[in-house]
């Protein structure tokens, strides 16, 4: 159950990427561009999907449980500390060469896009290097990994 | 600044926007996840007994996005114009910067934002700015 959830629950976040345009690099680079011909459209995704989703968030902190059972797992680290600032500083960097962020490197894998696949792969290798490297650490908290 | 009104599309981006939105609070709603895309697959790398069929089943979703899409009308073209080894360099940013900062565009910007999570708030803020910072550098001074 809980994985056919997901699975449609993928499926129509790569439907929203593609509507929206976030699947086109050259879109999201348009956007990105601000000194450029600036596209603004991603900014009205971004407020478009935080709308629809606020109110769901704001129902289910009230709950311990989900509509089919499972637990309501939300982050629960609060501190804003190194890591957080200068691993997004770096994954802004990845974003704004080529456009392409972790949701959207999957949806033009689906296209078969062979430079999507070749993002996808180099980005999967990073994130493999970065587990190996912090093997030791302990495991994050229930419900912290986004 | 100037608005390239010919490239603005405002009801695709707000469609497309609102089924993303769906997404995450269907998640929430019936999973009780963050709907974080590079968190999902960061715990396929690191798989735990359990917890490993309904992380692939989201990603199986997002690869057959576009078959699905396709299915009922004709693919939206994409353009990627960067070269192949900087899309490896990227890559490798996207995927070390992500797991380190613990979220991207969709756990962070979208999830988190969802949430008023001050942490998400901050996380988003900083890979907008080096987002702009580094589409400055490499359209307009290099």
């Amino acid at each position: 159950m809980y994985t056919a959830a997901s699975f449609l629950v993928g499926l129509v976040f790569g439907l929203g990427l593609i509507v929206a345009g976030m699947a086109n690099p050259e879109k999201v680079l348009g956007f990105l561009d601000l000194a450029g011909a600036w596209d603004p459209s991603l900014a009205l995704v971004m407020a478009g999907a935080i709308a629809v989703g606020s109110g769901a968030y704001a129902l289910m902190r009230q709950r311990a449980r989900t509509l089919l059972g499972a637990p309501v797992r939300l982050p629960v680290e609060r501190a804003i500390d190194r890591p957080l600032v200068l691993g997004s500083l770096v994954f802004g960097v990845g974003w704004g060469l080529a456009g392409i962020c972790p949701g959207p490197a999957l949806v033009l894998a689906g296209y078969g896009a062979i430079k999507g696949l070749v993002f996808l792969a180099a980005m999967l290798t990073g994130s493999a290097v970065f587990e190996l490297l912090m093997q030791n650490r302990p495991h994050e908290e229930e419900g912290n990994r986004r | 600044m100037s608005i390239a009104w010919n490239a603005f599309t405002p009801a695709t981006a707000l469609i497309g926007g609102a089924l993303i939105g769906a997404a995450a609070a269907a998640f929430v709603v019936f999973n009780g996840r963050i709907a974080g895309v590079s968190g999902i697959l960061g715990g396929l790398l690191r798989p735990a007994r359990g917890d490993i069929a309904w992380r692939a089943a989201f990603v199986a979703g997002l690869v057959a996005a576009p078959l699905a899409y396709g299915v009922f009308a004709a693919l939206p073209a994409i353009r990627v114009d960067t070269d192949i080894a900087v899309l490896i360099v990227a890559g490798l940013l996207v995927g070390v910067g992500t797991r380190y900062g613990s979220g991207c565009t969709s756990g962070h910007g979208v999830c988190g934002i969802s949430r008023l999570s001050p942490r998400s708030i901050v996380a988003t803020l900083a890979f907008m700015a080096a987002g702009f910072a580094t589409v400055f550098v490499t359209r307009h001074l290099l």
